[in-house]
């Protein structure tokens, strides 16, 4: 193992971690928002899923390529990855948002809006609580998502983990790839099991 | 006296389909009027009327002499008790926030609300050390359902809608709540509009039985009224009585 490497490890997995954070921020309070929205405008519904999916299917690493050329959100960095990586952790978060809100028991809403709810209490005292399971595991989703194809941000100059493993791949080098999987995984499964308990604990039934 | 609900030739539509039709009747203070009905009769519509749950396509539903149109949706709900098959509770609160709900909503002083629930839960026959904290999944389907009418009784509304409230309960249950509804209407003396279509549960509880068929009234008149009733349709609920006798 070449001298420093448990160093870049660590600052790397910081970068990624960092990244990733940021991507998820973004995506959920957008998606959340968006999901909301959504229920309110059922006319959009098919517009705003449709974008999500269609950023979905499109091929990580072309995604991150198509970015590049875009004036003021494209180029070569950071901030061009966090923008792909909002794009891809957005549908699910959009979709379990709009899944977990109308998924409420329409006899509850309807007894709720007939006990003299405004919108605004419906909504956050009724829907987003009972939402919320559905609402993090969406969350819990992209977020593990994200970890994994924030690896490919390297492609583009946008560092993180994925440097190791670039780098790797270029020398064909087995431990300096490993140096940047095996961090991703785990930091993957901390995010995986730490949600997974958040969302039990934030379920109100 | 001016009455407490009154339709004045209400009709509603969903694109082609006319689910009432030219109705106008008339509640008085006190009394309970019960709409009958087969599925599909629109009774049910016709009590989301009332609340303004839904808004007559044309003529006019009027509470206390004012247009549901014209009302604050919301101050006219948190006056009006509501009460539906499914029940309704909120699954994350517990019995006691979701019969304080509306008293809540009305910023009642906490302790203020802690009496009244205490006092409405008393009222059902669920003791309120045994089960103001528990959440609605710990209840049996009858016990949901006296919440369901504590919370609606909750702010003291002058006006209550049920909507075939127990018609989910098994018999024993179901005659148990019919009781209890009869008590409470001694005390309380509200007006109330009950929906159903259970002839025998629509003798024994409405003051005024109101027969709907196909979105219009066909009969309107008091239980022993309606026992001599002539129309086809009252005759053929009618028939579900004689039938249980003979069985």
């Amino acid at each position: 193992m070449p001298v420093g490497l448990p160093r870049e490890i660590l600052d790397l997995t910081l970068e990624h971690l960092g990244m990733v954070f940021v991507s998820v921020f973004i995506a959920a309070t957008a998606g959340i928002a968006g999901g909301i929205l959504l229920t309110r405008r059922p006319v959009w519904q098919g517009w705003l899923l449709g974008f999500a999916n269609v950023m979905q299917t499109v091929p990580s690493l072309a995604l991150f390529g198509f970015l590049i050329p875009i004036p003021l959100i494209g180029g070569i960095g950071k901030h061009t990855a966090i923008i792909a990586l909002v794009l891809y952790a957005l549908l699910p978060i959009l979709r379990n948002t709009l899944a977990g809100i109308m998924g409420v028991d329409p006899a509850v809403r309807e007894s709720a809006i007939a006990m003299g709810m405004t919108g605004r209490q419906l909504l956050w005292e009724v829907e987003l609580p009972l939402a919320a399971r559905t609402i993090l595991a969406g969350v819990r989703v992209a977020t593990v998502t994200t970890i994994g194809t924030a690896t490919i941000a390297a492609a583009i100059g946008g560092g993180g983990l994925g440097v190791f493993i670039f780098r790797g791949l270029a020398s064909v080098d087995t431990t300096l790839i490993l140096a940047g999987a095996v961090p991703a995984a785990a930091i993957a499964l901390l995010a995986d099991g730490g949600l997974g308990w958040a969302e039990k604990k934030f379920s109100p039934v | 006296m001016s009455p407490v609900v009154a339709f004045r030739h209400v009709s509603y539509r969903i694109g082609q389909r006319e689910l009432l039709h030219d109705l106008s009747f008339e509640v008085q203070a006190g009394e309970t009027l019960v709409l009958l009905g087969r599925s599909g009769s629109g009774k049910t519509t016709a009590l989301k009327m009332i609340n303004g749950l839904l808004r007559p396509t044309s003529g006019e539903v009027l509470v206390d002499d004012m247009p549901t149109t014209a009302w604050d949706p919301i101050r006219l709900r948190r006056r009006t008790g509501y009460v539906i098959q499914e029940v309704g509770l909120f699954p994350h609160f517990t019995v006691s926030d979701n019969v304080g709900l509306v008293p809540r909503l009305e910023g009642w002083p906490p302790p203020d609300v802690r009496a009244r629930t205490e006092a409405l839960l008393a009222q059902v026959g669920l003791p309120y050390a045994q089960f103001a904290a528990r959440y609605p999944r710990e209840l049996s389907g009858g016990q949901r359902q006296r919440v369901g009418v504590a919370r609606a009784l909750a702010a003291d509304p002058p006006l209550l809608l049920f909507d075939e409230p127990f018609g989910a309960l098994d018999p024993v249950t179901r005659l148990e709540l019919q009781r209890q509804f009869l008590a409470l209407r001694r005390d309380l003396r509200k007006t109330a509009i009950f929906v159903t279509h259970d002839v025998r549960e629509a003798l024994v509880l409405g003051s005024r039985i109101g027969l709907l068929h196909q979105g219009s009234l066909v009969q309107l008149a008091p239980p022993q009224e309606f026992l001599r009733a002539s129309t086809p349709e009252a005759k053929a609920f009618l028939a579900c009585l004689d039938w249980k006798r003979e069985g």
